[in-house]
């Protein structure tokens, strides 16, 4: 990366975080949240998506999906991995999240790639995206564990993003207000598990 | 001094380093207890009489130290896993034995010694000083408000110490992130009036490598920080600052100070 090139950058990555993984990721559980209703609804609510033209969905998805959430992936892992974690000496709640966040990133990573080969990659080969195959893959309770964690680390990393996206471009810049974002972010994490974890379960 | 004889001891553990990048060591010692001891004075014991608990001769343990009043920062060290002052760090409030270790972050002179040069040059690059000089006399600057300069006091008590520094996971030998004290300096010369008649300059400063944006928010800087420096207020508020400037520098008809 060119010289004095990184304040850049990490604006990006704090950008790209929220707008449009973050926003996607919000789409994506609320999509799978109609699981809850039943197989035909969902079906319905994703059949929705084939009303696109192919064309634009797969320009869509790599605009909107993989090259941001790569850029932030690939610079999360840089991150991630120039930070020397410690909590045991500083074990305040802030310096837990800021471990949580590197480690959930560092998690989705694998969690992503693995789940992107299982559904994407198979839709690709011909396979059909639709409430069996998640139903078939989530039948193993191996696979069942992953995908919970997988979720509570994608709905925390953004919950928790969220806070740092507001201290990172100066909005919260109070004690008060920092407070405060802190349990406006708390509640997000909780709606957005809840609706993630249950969708999940409704395949089961 | 010497002469008081209390019958007690004070247990120490102190990491030992002969060298720059050399092997380190444990050495445990045994001091005699003087009430109201500091650690600074059971390091000064050791001087005089270096023998470990165990009767083994060894070579006396180096460590800086200044002021002895908390304003110097230079006797910073890690005491029972919390970077501190020792010449304030009393050894009845220390859970014993006292382990003793030297800012990590900073590279290791001799046993507890750093060399904090990273510091200092990170002020230098940001131009933490209000510049004054000129080929003639530049008269009086603009007053400063008496309640901003009350507050701008806060900012100002910063001693270099390094715990801050120490505190945080971003800074370390291995990255380039300058830490929380140089930022929170900007904060405060660009608060001086005179001072922010080049506040453009030390942004850029920070928005450089190793500059800001490499802050991770986990507020251990401002737990630690022995001054009480609202370090990552001053940090959210740069944040701020810098988004503006960001805006100005692309979309602006200059780069300059407004
Ligand atoms: C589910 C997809 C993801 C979403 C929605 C997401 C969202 C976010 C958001 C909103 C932030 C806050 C940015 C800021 O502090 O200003 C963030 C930070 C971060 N993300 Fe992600 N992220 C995702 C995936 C990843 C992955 C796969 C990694 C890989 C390790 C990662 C690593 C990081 C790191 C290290 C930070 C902290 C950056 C810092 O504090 O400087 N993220 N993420
Ligand atoms: S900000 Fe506080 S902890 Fe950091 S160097 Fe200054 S006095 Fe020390
Ligand atoms: S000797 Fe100056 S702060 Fe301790």
């Amino acid at each position: 990366m060119s010289k004095d090139r990184e304040f850049l950058w990490r604006r990006l990555h704090s950008l790209l975080g929220v707008v449009p993984v973050g926003l996607f990721l919000a789409f994506h559980l609320s999509l799978n949240f109609t699981a809850v209703g039943g197989e035909e609804s969902y079906n319905t609510a994703t059949g929705m998506m084939e009303l696109v033209p192919h064309s634009l969905l797969l320009a869509m998805e790599w605009i909107i999906i993989y090259i941001p959430l790569m850029f932030h992936a690939f610079y999360g892992v840089y991150i991630a991995f120039t930070a020397t974690n410690n909590v045991k000496r500083f074990s305040t709640f802030r310096n837990w999240m800021f471990a949580l966040q590197r480690f959930t990133g560092i998690f989705l990573v694998i969690f992503i790639a693995w789940h992107i080969f299982q559904t994407r990659v198979q839709k690709a080969f011909g396979e059909e995206v639709n409430f069996d195959m998640m139903a078939e893959i989530v039948a193993n309770p191996v696979m069942l564990g992953f995908y919970i964690v997988g979720i509570l680390s994608a709905t925390f990393h953004l919950a928790n993003g969220l806070w740092s996206f507001l201290v990172s471009w100066g909005i919260t810049q109070s004690k008060k207000s920092q407070q405060i974002a802190t349990y406006i972010t708390l509640l997000v994490f909780v709606i957005l598990s809840i609706m993630g974890v249950a969708a999940i379960l409704a395949f089961v | 001094m010497e002469t008081v004889n209390t019958g007690r001891t004070v247990k120490l553990e102190i990491v030992r380093q002969d060298t720059e990048n050399g092997s380190t060591r444990v050495e445990k010692f045994e001091v005699p207890y003087r009430p109201g001891m500091n650690v600074i004075s059971a390091l000064m014991h050791i001087q005089k009489y270096p023998v470990t608990a165990e009767g083994q001769n060894t070579t006396p343990v180096s460590w800086d130290m200044s002021c002895l009043e908390e304003v110097c920062g230079a006797c910073s060290m890690v005491i029972n896993g919390r970077p501190q002052q020792s010449c304030s760090a009393l050894v009845d409030k220390l859970t014993q034995p006292i382990r003793l270790e030297p800012m990590k972050t900073f590279p290791v002179v001799r046993d507890l010694q750093v060399d904090r040069s990273r510091m200092f040059n990170a002020l230098k690059k940001v131009k933490a000083w209000v510049p004054i000089d000129g080929t003639y006399d530049l008269g009086e600057g603009p007053r400063m408000p008496e309640r901003k300069r009350q507050w701008a006091y806060e900012l100002s008590k910063c001693m270099t110490c390094g715990v801050c520094m120490e505190a945080c996971p971003n800074v370390s030998e291995s990255a380039s992130f300058m830490g929380p004290a140089p930022l929170s300096q900007v904060r405060l010369f660009n608060t001086h009036p005179t001072g922010a008649m080049n506040k453009d300059e030390r942004l850029a400063a920070i928005m450089g490598d190793g500059g800001l944006a490499n802050c991770g928010n986990s507020q251990n800087c401002v737990a630690a920080c022995p001054k009480g420096i609202p370090l990552t207020t001053s940090i959210a508020a740069l944040n701020r600052a810098t988004t503006v400037q960001m805006f100005k520098n692309f979309f602006g008809s200059d780069h300059m100070v407004d």
